[in-house]
């Protein structure tokens, strides 16, 4: 198990080297440049501005050059946001970015699995049909349409919330469902589909004919079974909250590092957007360990070697 | 085991032949109210897709000035006379871009599932097939692709190759379409190797073998229907994913040009007007959702009526 475990934490290494080299050799084959302003900046003074950064060089040295900054932790200059560099923009931000992901994460299942159990548990009456409806609503609306919804109805009409910035609780309540409808929906159908499943098994007849009350079926022998298959869908889960959170950051002014992923390739601002890439692969790539180990310490039947 | 259980009772309690595999999935997914329903909305989904041009009332980039003007200047009210569904700011009419966004939706739902059938059933078979370490090395490529951001990869595909001939196709729309398909073959290779992987030692295929089973019917009766379905199914749920990622990036100005719409630019357009007029928010919302309702309620159905796991009970 351990082992295992070294393995797969190793294996990002070159998971994370391939997706950068990729994304190196991409974002220098855009057109354009980090200085491209409304008023274009004398040649001289680009090619000086170049010369100073490095960009003069051809793109494997670029590439060395960064690589060896990266691995001592050094993200380098913003192109864009001259006076900070970018592990002071990262560090100004990620706290922001995981708060608000984290929120949406925890919502999502405190919410997606007592919505599937409950439908469940009715099968085709009436909390099977509520159930489902809101499942049809997260899974049909989409995080951007959902957030300005909310704000028009929860910040503009109703006036209950602010719908800009990120001073306080009361800041966090709209950003975090609109994040969290899409990943509320995913985990309902699947528990749902998944306690379904485990109805029709043995040991729930088994349970059920030594005479255990419902409730003891229900909770040890039902949902313990049927949370198992759930852990799989939540690497793909954390993966749209990281790639919603750009959205979402966007249409709140959430001071987040998501909002840059995007601004940053409109201003070629490389070093930010090559520090992005790598904080996305990484986060994506580490999850989908935790969620494998968590997999195999939850399901006995399965082991790693 | 469930799976030798029901071999058996096949063999045993059931009285006449089966009608086949794609009649009983078509019973079962015609009893299921709410496949048919995904179903129905599919089939208008396309065929808003395909007679758009024709069925519009107006072009959808036809300005309809003279309307704008008489009522002062702001975008025209739903159920006008002449614009159904009202217009934009600039007058134009707003059930003609939803056709034409129906077009792009329908375009994507295509051209992204054959990228990602071109790309992910040939890599997951191959792997799934020879094993040892050629599955190790493609199933290794598949977690770099996966840890990929999608977003980034396909906003910077489409800017760099927004000058060439390959970016301007279908107005910008075949690059975006090619860059999602590029990002989202995974799943699909993942399955096919699973399937390859599972049905390989499966004991139907082994019972098959020792009753004297040809190798070309163990191939055509037990390994296809049992490997095609998952991914007729993982191919039909892919085509809302593809439709939400598309209207995602036209929501953030990626994708298609101007004047062409697709309904994400046109919500982002709209969100100007909300609180005056929420019908340039809410018509094209509504238009995602159907069509986002539609392949996931045809999915989850095609997934009950294939399984044949499921089959004789419920």
């Amino acid at each position: 198990m351990i082992s295992y475990l070294v393995r797969r934490i190793l294996w990002i290494i070159p998971v994370l080297f391939t997706v950068s080299i990729i994304t190196f050799i991409l974002m220098h084959s855009v057109p354009g440049g980090p200085w491209d302003r409304d008023k274009r900046l004398p040649e001289g003074v680009q090619a000086r501005l170049n010369a100073q950064y490095g960009l003069d060089q051809p793109i494997y040295v670029q590439y060395v050059n960064w690589a060896g900054q990266f691995v001592q932790g050094n993200l380098g200059p913003s192109y864009r946001y001259q006076d900070r560099t970018v592990n002071t923009i990262v560090a100004d931000g990620i706290g922001t970015t995981v708060q608000l992901g984290v929120m949406a994460f925890i919502l999502a299942v405190l919410v997606g699995i007592p919505l599937g159990i409950i439908a469940a548990l009715g099968h085709n009456r009436s909390p099977d049909y509520l159930s489902t409806s809101v499942s049809i609503v997260g899974i049909a609306t989409p995080s951007f349409v959902l957030a300005i919804l909310l704000i028009v109805f929860f910040g503009v009409e109703l006036r209950w919330f602010p719908t800009s910035g990120w001073k306080g609780p009361q800041y966090w309540v709209l950003p975090t469902i609109a994040l969290a409808g899409f990943p509320i929906a995913q985990i309902a159908r699947y528990t749902r589909a998944s306690m379904l499943e485990v109805t029709r098994k043995d040991y729930i007849r088994t349970a059920q004919s030594k005479g255990l009350r419902d409730r003891a079926v229900v909770v040890r022998h039902m949902v313990r079974n049927a949370l198992i298959p759930v852990v799989t869908i939540l690497g793909p889960i954390f993966a749209f909250l990281v790639t919603g959170s750009f959205i979402i950051e966007t249409i709140f002014a959430i001071p987040g590092v998501g909002r840059y992923y995007i601004t940053a390739i409109g201003t070629r601002d490389y070093s930010l957007l090559m520090a992005m890439t790598m904080l996305y692969a990484f986060a994506v790539a580490f999850m989908n360990v935790v969620v494998d180990v968590l997999y195999a310490y939850i399901d006995p039947r399965i082991r790693y070697s | 085991m469930a799976t030798s259980s029901t071999v058996l009772e096949r063999r045993v309690a059931k009285p006449k032949q089966s009608a086949g595999l794609w009649s009983d999935a078509w019973g079962r997914l015609r009893k299921n109210r709410l496949a048919i329903l995904g179903l129905v909305l599919v089939i208008l989904l396309l065929t808003a897709g395909l007679l758009g041009p024709i069925i519009a009332p107006w072009n959808y980039q036809v300005q309809d000035l003279q309307a704008v003007f008489a009522n002062g200047n702001r975008p025209v009210p739903p159920f006008s006379p002449g614009h159904l569904l009202g217009t934009d700011s600039l007058g134009r009419d707003l059930l003609s871009r939803l056709l034409d966004g129906a077009r792009i939706s329908v375009t994507v739902a295509f051209v992204v599932q054959i990228v990602i059938l071109t790309i992910g059933v040939p890599i997951g078979a191959l792997a799934g097939w020879f094993g040892g370490n050629l599955d190790n090395a493609l199933m290794r490529f598949t977690d770099v692709i996966y840890a990929f951001p999608d977003l980034l990869f396909i906003i910077l595909l489409s800017v760099a190759f927004r000058e060439t001939a390959f970016g301007q196709a279908l107005d910008g729309l075949f690059l975006v379409f090619v860059a999602i398909g590029l990002t989202s073959w995974v799943t699909v290779a993942r399955l096919v190797r699973g399937q390859l992987l599972a049905l390989k030692e499966t004991e139907f295929v082994e019972a098959a073998r020792a009753i004297g089973v040809s190798d070309r019917r163990i191939v055509t009766r037990h390994l296809l229907p049992n490997g095609l379905s998952p991914i007729i199914v993982a191919i039909t749920l892919g085509i809302p994913s593809a439709i939400l990622a598309e209207s995602t990036l036209a929501f953030i100005g990626v994708g298609v040009q101007p004047p062409r719409a697709s309904w994400g630019s046109l919500i982002a357009d709209g969100e100007k007007y909300v609180r005056g007029d929420p019908h340039l928010v809410l018509f094209p919302a509504v238009a995602i959702a159907l069509a986002l309702i539609g392949f996931t309620f045809l999915g989850d159905g095609l997934r009950d009526a294939l399984d044949p796991k499921l089959k004789g009970k419920q």
